[in-house]
C-alpha cells in the first residue's frame, strides 16, 4: 500500500490482496466481538415499551472490549466513591448501545468499502473519517493484546510469540497516520 | 500517545491550564494511552470541538506530557455528549466534577 491521497472530497489508495485480507479479518473480528456485546444487553419490557434501549451498566471482563467501551469516569483507583460507581454505570447503561451502533457502523464501511481481493479505495471523506474510528479501534483491540507500550520497539525478538502481531501493529499505524496526514491537508 | 513518525517536540504548558469557572461545573478529561497516535488525536480534537490546530496540538501535547488534559467544560449534559463524543473516536476519556 502507498500513501492514501487526497483529491478535493474524495481520499484514495491502493491496497493490496494480502493486506486487504488482513484488514478485512481485524476489523470484522472487531466488529463481531461488538456484535457479541450488543447481543449481552438486558432485556426488559419498559425498553420494549418507551424504545429507550439500555445497556448492560458494567464493563467488559474482556480486556479488549473494556478498552472500547470506557467507563465515563475513572474507577481505577484504589477506591473510587459510590456516586463515581453509580453514575458511570448509569452512564454506561444509557450510551453503550448508541456507541456500540457507532462502532460496528464504522466497521462496516471499512468491509463495505474496502475491496474483498485488494485494489482501488476511493471514499468520501465522511467514510474516510469511519475508517480512521474503524483502524483506531483495530490498533486500540491489538495494542491492548500484545500490550503495547509507548517505547515499543519496531521489532520484538523472534522467539516472542507477539512479534508477528506487531509488524501487523506497525502497519496499522501505518495507515491511519497516512489517512490523517491526507486528511489534514486539503 | 505515539507517534508514527518523527515529529518536532515543543515544551509543554502543565496540564489543568483551562479556566473553571461556576457556570462550567463538568470537565472532558483525555487521558494518555499508548496506542492513539499525537495526529489522529490532534485531528480528533479539532474536528469534535472546532478547535485551531494550534490549541488542538497544545491540548494533545498536554495529554502526551502530563498524562492528561481537560479537553472541555460545561453542564453535565455537553460534557456528558462531549465525552461520548471521544468514546466514539477512541480516545480515553472521563468526566468530572469540579468541586
Amino acid at each position: 500500500m502507498k500513501p492514501w491521497k487526497r483529491r478535493g472530497d474524495l481520499v484514495h489508495a491502493d491496497i493490496d490482496r494480502q493486506e486487504a485480507a488482513v484488514l478485512r479479518g481485524l476489523v470484522s473480528q472487531i466488529d463481531d466481538m461488538l456484535r457479541a456485546r450488543i447481543e449481552d444487553a438486558p432485556q426488559d419490557e419498559l425498553a420494549e415499551l418507551t424504545g429507550i434501549r439500555t445497556g448492560p451498566s458494567t464493563s467488559p471482563d474482556d480486556p479488549i472490549l473494556s478498552r472500547l467501551l470506557p467507563d465515563f469516569h475513572r474507577l481505577d483507583d484504589d477506591n473510587p466513591s459510590k456516586a463515581d460507581l453509580d453514575s458511570a454505570a448509569m452512564l454506561r447503561s444509557l450510551h453503550e448501545p448508541t456507541l456500540l451502533d457507532l462502532k460496528t457502523g464504522v466497521a462496516g464501511i471499512v468491509l463495505e468499502t474496502c475491496p474483498m481481493y485488494g485494489g482501488g479505495i476511493r471514499l468520501s471523506l465522511e467514510q474516510a473519517d469511519a475508517w480512521l474510528s474503524a483502524l483506531n479501534d483495530v490498533r486500540l483491540a491489538l495494542g491492548t493484546a500484545i500490550e503495547v507500550t509507548e517505547d515499543m520497539p519496531d521489532e520484538l525478538p523472534e522467539d516472542d510469540p507477539r512479534s508477528p502481531h506487531l509488524s501487523v501493529y506497525h502497519w496499522l499505524t501505518w495507515v491511519q497516520e497516512s489517512l490523517v496526514q491526507a486528511l489534514s491537508t486539503p | 500517545m505515539t507517534a508514527a513518525v518523527d515529529m518536532e517536540q515543543t515544551q509543554a504548558t502543565p496540564a489543568g491550564s483551562e479556566a473553571v469557572s461556576e457556570d462550567r461545573p463538568w470537565q472532558t478529561i483525555v487521558w494518555n494511552d499508548p496506542v492513539n497516535l499525537m495526529s489522529y488525536v490532534t485531528y480528533v480534537f479539532q474536528k469534535l470541538f472546532g478547535y485551531s490546530r494550534d490549541r488542538a496540538t497544545k491540548l494533545m501535547l498536554d495529554v502526551h506530557h502530563e498524562g492528561k488534559a481537560i479537553v472541555s467544560s460545561g453542564s453535565k449534559d455537553k460534557v456528558e455528549a462531549d465525552v461520548a463524543r471521544l468514546h466514539a473516536a477512541g480516545l480515553w476519556a472521563t468526566m468530572e466534577h469540579t468541586s
